[in-house]
Parts: structure tokens; sequence; C-alpha cells
């Protein structure tokens, strides 16, 4: 494209590199869709072209200085979405029509995005206060447990709540006390933590449950149904009848935005993670706030882990978890540690999860490689960390023990 | 460590202690400060505190600890006789003051055999640690190891035992180097956290190996149709026993693969200009970039060596005494992940990694469902559990010995640092 030709629409190159760069990423994800109900394209020439003008889009704004970056994302989404719709496009019509009910998936993907949301929104709060929080997965593993085991011996899936709440900020509290206190490694303190629940709750699982696994039945956490929203065709069926805590996840999702940037307290605890040294002169305390912020995240992700047993799978096992508390972390860096974007990229990983579950059967249960789909929220999550991670900032704090002089 | 207190001159400059320093600079002023005293206590501390938590559910402590205590098989070391063993390579006997086919050396043996894992993947956090990264992807690591041993290990029939096992091992080694690579690519390239990028790792090697050894999947056994296990291991992959039955998990010459990998640690870190780099980044990667060394190229290098590790553990323990690997398997394994505490207890050196491998092998061994007593507690798996808390332990007690250097430094001993900058210029 000659530059002279670019003045005279009034574009820069770089702009129009990286909305072509865009489009390359947007034409992935056509390339997929296409081959999914409602429109079902059959043959696999459609994908093809489609993701192929998206490599080629991402190509040339990767050539005319899109970024790398976005470059070769785009490149990596046009080809994704080749895979993907060609693969649809193998299966047959009707498992797809079982698959991709999109007003289920939706449902599916808020479901799953919630305790990766909670226990996200804790993170942001710790880290943004300085301190890492790797023991995330823990705290989500403490609350899925105590929650199912309050709800079940006490009998009310409220008393669950409160089980795994305090649960996951117990333990939250142990990783406080030895990141901020005794100055550990914050990354060592957390992994000690995750080892730590896994233990307890390992331990406590089978010492009430023995080898016999949870019982079917407990006190469910309820839904809540919008009357009006309930009875429409697609929304309805989407997000009209939806669990107590999915709605809790999207208040805090606010509720965190507009603590972090809209109140004073919000503005020490970022400046605590920014510059604790300027945070103690002006007389906030570095300790307090830290030790607030993270037993907060604790209770946040034990909030995530009740919904995830409880809500999601109803039953309890051992490393129940399985890498979402990680999965969150993702999301914080991806979101660059703000609430709303972080729960967008958790809608993500959510989505994923969904598609994880719903996939192998549309492939029939025979099909041993559709194993592999459970793999699918990790790729997903390892690909987005290397993709958007070095244009993410932390706070400046982050991971250094504060010595009060 | 017994001199007194340093006393400063009106004016003179504070030793620089570095505040905001990495981990593994925290980690070398602590081997000055600590010696073997801090990890002993640390484990100590650990034990009582798992302890407590046995009592606080009502079973009783000391039984479960000396269940533990006899399933590790050290006992073995007083139950002194008159016995003789076979000298390698004749049949000539000799007098020996130990029984090499009691019982308690048959649980020696299999305490031994896990430390020999134990201590490759406990190195695969130390190399990394040692440049500053923080591998917790020694599991996924191990898998892929542990994948193409069998993988070679039951195919290749009529190859050279010698050859065969050489090509497994190395070929086990360089997959678990390439599976850490991915993530020292990444922390080098666009600086993704290697903690949540070896996490990752973990759980793609753990779904591929159910694909590839489950039911219908391409390396699933031939014989049986219904069992998700892989092939055996072929007669001449298997790595030699020199002590015990070879078809009851005798002790194999894989101790001597770890034995001789951490001498390999040892002069890599301290002895070579690769171990130079690794260290310098690991202390502070912007100086080392002043210095002229590439901090990319050693975070690589540096996840790889440590993959390196790992793969070696997952070889010695398909071609060593597994023979094959399935679905339980895989789903249960935490060896990867006991390297963390490994490393960690071991000080990330040389010999404190051999000797906490060996106590975590016999922590694992000793609570392995058989060696627990029923009296001790109804539900054996429990010990498991209990294994898992006491590391969970250890890792946090390690975070607070560096409370007692803190008070230790502000009490007036000034360590390392402040020793040499209280000499005369």
């Amino acid at each position: 494209v000659s530059t002279a030709a670019l003045d005279r629409v009034g574009l820069e190159r770089e702009t129009l590199a990286r909305w072509l760069a865009w489009s390359g990423v947007a034409l992935g994800a056509l390339a997929f869709y296409l081959a999914l109900p409602p429109v079902t394209a059959r043959s696999p020439v459609v994908p093809v072209v489609v993701g192929g003008i998206g490599i080629v889009a991402g190509g040339i704004g990767l050539r005319e200085g899109a970024g790398r970056r976005l470059g070769i994302g785009a490149m990596a989404a046009g080809a994704l979405g080749i895979g993907l719709g060609v693969l649809a496009t193998r299966s047959e019509v009707a498992s797809l029509e079982q698959v991709f009910v999109w007003s289920a998936l939706i449902a599916a993907t808020l479901r799953a995005a919630t305790p990766l949301t909670l226990a996200a929104l804790g993170g942001i709060i710790s880290e943004r206060s300085g301190v890492v929080n790797i023991g995330l997965e823990g705290m989500l593993l403490m609350g899925a447990f105590f929650g199912f085991l309050g709800a079940d011996k006490l009998e009310h899936w409220a008393w669950g709540i409160v089980c795994g709440v305090v649960a996951g900020a117990g333990l939250a509290l142990v990783h406080a006390f030895v990141s901020i206190h005794l100055r550990a490694d914050q990354i060592v303190s957390g992994t000690a933590v995750n080892f730590l629940a896994l233990g307890i709750t390992g331990y406590f699982f089978i010492e009430v449950y023995t080898d016999q696994g949870t019982p079917g039945e407990v006190s469910n956490i309820p839904s809540i149904s919008i009357p009006g929203i309930r009875d429409l065709e697609f929304v309805g069926r989407a997000i009209g009848d939806m669990h107590l805590l999915i709605w809790v996840a999207l208040v805090f999702v606010v509720l965190a935005h507009l603590l972090l940037f809209r109140t004073p307290a919000g503005l020490r605890l970022r400046a605590v993670g920014e510059h604790p040294k300027a945070a103690d002169t002006v007389g906030i305390s570095v300790y307090l706030t830290r030790y607030v912020a993270v037993v907060v995240s604790g209770a946040l992700a034990g909030l995530g882990g009740v919904y995830l047993s409880n809500g999601i799978t109803h039953s309890f096992n051992e490393n129940l978890s399985a890498g979402r508390g990680f999965i969150a972390l993702a999301a914080v860096i991806f979101g660059r540690w703000r609430p709303v974007a972080a729960f967008v990229a958790c809608l993500l990983f959510g989505f994923t999860e969904a598609l994880a579950l719903r996939l192998p059967g549309a492939y029939g249960e025979d099909a041993a490689w559709t194993t592999l789909f459970r793999a699918l929220p990790y790729v997903v999550t390892l690909v987005v960390v290397a993709g958007v991670v070095g244009r993410s900032i932390p706070p400046a704090a982050v991971g250094r023990p504060y010595v009060k002089q | 460590l017994t001199e007194g207190p340093t006393v400063h001159q009106p004016g003179e400059v504070e030793p620089p202690i570095p505040e905001s320093d990495t981990a593994a600079a925290k980690l070398a002023r602590w081997q000055k400060a600590g010696g073997v005293v801090a990890p002993v206590m640390t484990a100590v501390l650990a034990f009582l505190a798992g302890g407590l938590v046995v009592a606080a559910t009502g079973h009783n402590p000391i039984e479960v600890y000396r269940g533990v205590w006899n399933g590790t098989g050290f006992r073995w070391f007083y139950e002194v006789g008159s016995y003789e063993i076979g000298l390698p390579f004749s049949d000539a006997k000799v007098w020996f003051p130990w029984d090499p086919s009691s019982r308690a050396g048959e649980d020696l043996q299999q305490t031994l055999l896990l430390t020999a894992t134990l201590i490759l993947t406990g190195l695969a956090v130390a190399f990394a640690f040692r440049c500053g990264l923080f591998n917790i992807g020694g599991q996924g690591q191990y898998f892929a190891g542990a994948y193409f041993a069998i993988w070679i290990g039951s195919n290749f029939a009529g190859m050279n035992s010698f050859l065969h096992i050489t090509f497994a091992v190395v070929a086990a080694a360089l997959a678990g180097a390439a599976w850490a690579g991915i993530a020292g690519i990444l922390k080098a390239t666009v600086g993704a956290h290697e903690v949540i990028t070896t996490i990752m790792l973990n759980w793609i090697a753990l779904y591929t190996g159910l694909y590839l050894f489950g039911q219908g999947g391409p390396l699933q056994n031939e014989l049986q149709e219904f069992s998700p296990t892989s092939d055996e291991v072929l007669e001449s992959a298997r790595l030699p026993v020199f002590w015990g039955d070879p078809f009851l998990q005798g002790l194999h010459v894989g101790l001597f693969i770890a034995l001789g990998a951490l001498v390999a640690f040892w002069i890599v870190i301290n002895r070579t200009t690769l171990g130079y780099e690794v260290r310098a980044v690991g202390f502070n990667p912007e100086a080392a970039r002043y210095g002229g060394i590439s901090v990319a190229r050693n975070y690589f290098l540096a996840m790889a060596i440590a993959g390196l590790f790992a793969g070696l553990a997952g070889a010695i323990d398909m071609l060593g005494w597994r023979f094959s690997i399935g679905f339980s398997d895989i789903q249960s394994s935490t060896i990867g992940f006991v390297g963390i505490a490994v490393a960690l207890l071991g000080r990330n050196t040389a010999l404190g990694v051999g000797l906490s491998a060996l106590v975590f092998g016999a922590l694992l061994n000793g609570t392995a469902t058989r060696n627990i007593p029923p009296e001790a507690f109804d539900i054996p798996e429990q010990a498991g559990n209990l294994s898992l808390t006491i590391q969970a332990l250890v890792l946090l007690f390690i975070g607070a010995d560096i409370l007692i250097l803190y008070l230790w430094a502000k009490s007036g001993q000034r360590i390392g640092v402040g020793r040499r900058a209280a000499a005369p210029a």
C-alpha cells in the first residue's frame, strides 16, 4: 500500500495494518462459526477459504507494521479457525446441533466462568496490593470442599457458602502471614498453601466421606429467575435462570471495578501495590492493607470454590479445582489487573471449558481422541498467556515484601 | 558465625543488602547463614505439625509415625547380624553385617527407588531455581519422559540391551527438555510467567497421556482391549536390578543415574560458564544483562536442562520398575510435585537435594498404604494425605526461616554481605 494513497484517505499506515490484523482474527472466528449451527456449512472449503483470507490479512498486517504479536496472533487465529471449522464439517449435523445450542452454551459458559471470575477478582485485589497469590488454586479447593461439607452437614447451602468463604480466607491468612510478615518468597508460599489445601481437603474428604464419595443430595444453591426474561426465546434460555452465585459474581465484577478505581480505599490499595514506601509515608498501613487484600482474595476464591462444587459438579473429589486457580491467574494477567477485562478473559476460558465438555458428544463416545478436547482450556490459556503477557504491566511492587523503616 | 557483632563506625555506609532481592539472592544469603541446621529444623517442625493434624483428628500420631518409620526400611541398618552377599561379576561371597534379603531390606529398596526418582525431579526444580525460575512443571516433564521411555522401551524388539536402554533414556530426557523448553522459550521471548505456563503444560501432558494410553488410544496395549494401559517394556530395555528381586521392584541401576545427575548438576552449576551465567541471571537478571550475559538464552537453557532431569526421572521409573503406564497411574502421579519440596528443603544444592530426596523418598514409602498399620488409620489412604500435608508444611517453614535469619541479622550478626563489608578495604 503506497503511503501517498494512505495520506489521501487520512489513515496512518499502522492503523490500517492493525485494523487488517484484527479483521484476520475476526475471520478466523468466522471460519469456525460458519461451520456450526445455525449456518452449518458442510463443505470444508468454506472454513478453509474464510480462515485463509484471515491468515493472509494477518500476514499483510504483520508486514505493514501491526506488530509481531498481533500479526502472528491473527495468523494463528485464522489457522485455528480452519482447523476447528474443518473438524466441525466432518461431524454429524445432528450432533453439532446438539453441542452448539448457543443459548445452552452461553448458560454453560457463564457457569464455568463464575469460579474463575471470583478467583480472578481475588487475584486482582491481592496483586494490586503487591502480593502475588499463586495460592488461588488452593483457596478454590478449600472453598470447594468446605462449601460442600457445610451444605451437607449443616443442611443449608448458605452455611456452605459461609464455610467455604471462611476456609478460603483462612488459607489466605496463612499465605498473608508467611509472605507479608515473614517475607517469604511469595511464589514459594503460594505453592505451599496449594499443597496444604490438597493435603487438608484430601485428608478430611477421606475422613468424612471415606471412599463412598460425596452424597448426591445436598442443599443446592438456588437459581434466580427473572420473570420477564425467562420467557424470552433465546435470551431466556441463556440467562433467564441463573444460579445465585453467577449474579453475585457479576455484581462483584462491577463492585471491584468501582472499589479499585472510584474509592479512596481503592486508591490506597493501588498505592500500596505501586509504591509502598510512598503509601507508608502518607500514613497508609502497608501491612494492614496487604493483609486485608490477601484475606479478601482468599474469601473470593473460596466463594468461587463453593460454586464449583455445589453449583457445577454437585460433588467433591480430590483436586477438584484442577488448575482453575492458575487459569484465573492467567485471566488476571490477560485483563491487565482490571476486573472487567479479567471477567471477559474468564468468559473466554469458561466458553472453552463448556465447549471441551460438550464437544466429545459430537463425535460419539468411541472416538478416543476426543479425550484431547479436555486439554483445550489449558491450551487456550497457554496461548493467551503467551500472546498477551508482554503487553501487560503488573503493579510495580508486586511480589516484593515491604520492610517498614 | 560466632564473630561478635559488627561495630559500625559513624558515617560508615550500611552494607548493601538488596531489599527487593530475587529468590536466588535470598537463597544465597540463607545458605551462608543457616547451614544445615535450618533445613533440619524445618523438616522436624513439619513432622511435628503433621503429627498435630493426625492427633487433632483422633488418631495416635506416635503409632502412625512408628508405622511410617518401619515402612521406610531404615530399620534394616540396625538389624545387624552375620550374612553374606555375592560380589558383582563373580560367584564369590563375602561376609556382610546386614541381611540382604530381609523384609526391611525390601522396604529400603522401595525407599531408594523413590529417592532416585525424587533426586531427579528435585534437580528439575533446583536447576531452574538457580536461574531465578520456579519450575512447577516437573510433573508434566516427567510424563513427557515417561511416555517416550514406554514407547521406545516397548518397541524396537531385538535391539541390543545397552543400546535399547540408552536410546530410551536419552529420548526420554530430550522429551522432558523439549516440554520444559516450551515454557523456557515463552519466558525468554514474551516473558510469560513460567508458573502459569508450566502448570498448563502439566495438564496438557496429563490429558495427552490419557489419550495415548487410554481406551482406544494409539499406544494402548494390544493384548487386553479393555485395559487402559500401555504395552509392557521389553526385557532388553529394562534397567538391571542390583539388589533384590527384579520381578518384585528390586533396586535398579537408575539410582546410579540419579547420583550421576547430582554430580553433573554440581559440576555444571559450580564449575562451568553455563552454570556461572545461570547463577548470575538468578541473582540479578538486570546486572547479568549489563554484564553481557544473554538472559533469554539462559532462561531457555535453564528450563530445558531442568526438563532434562525430570524426563530422566520418567525414564528410570518406567524402565526400572513400573514397566508400563496406565490411565490411573497418570491420574494419580504426583512425584514431579514432590520434587518442589525436595529442591527447596535441599536448598537447591546438589548435596541438599540428595539428602532431602532420601527424606521424602522415605516419607512417601513409609506413608504408602501397605506400610500403615491398620490400628493407626482405619483408612490407610489417609497416610498419603498426611505426607502431602507434611510437604506443604516444609514449604511453609522454609518461608518461615527467613524470619529467623531476619532476627539474626537484626541482632547485629551481619550475615555474609555484612562480614565482607566489615573487613578492612
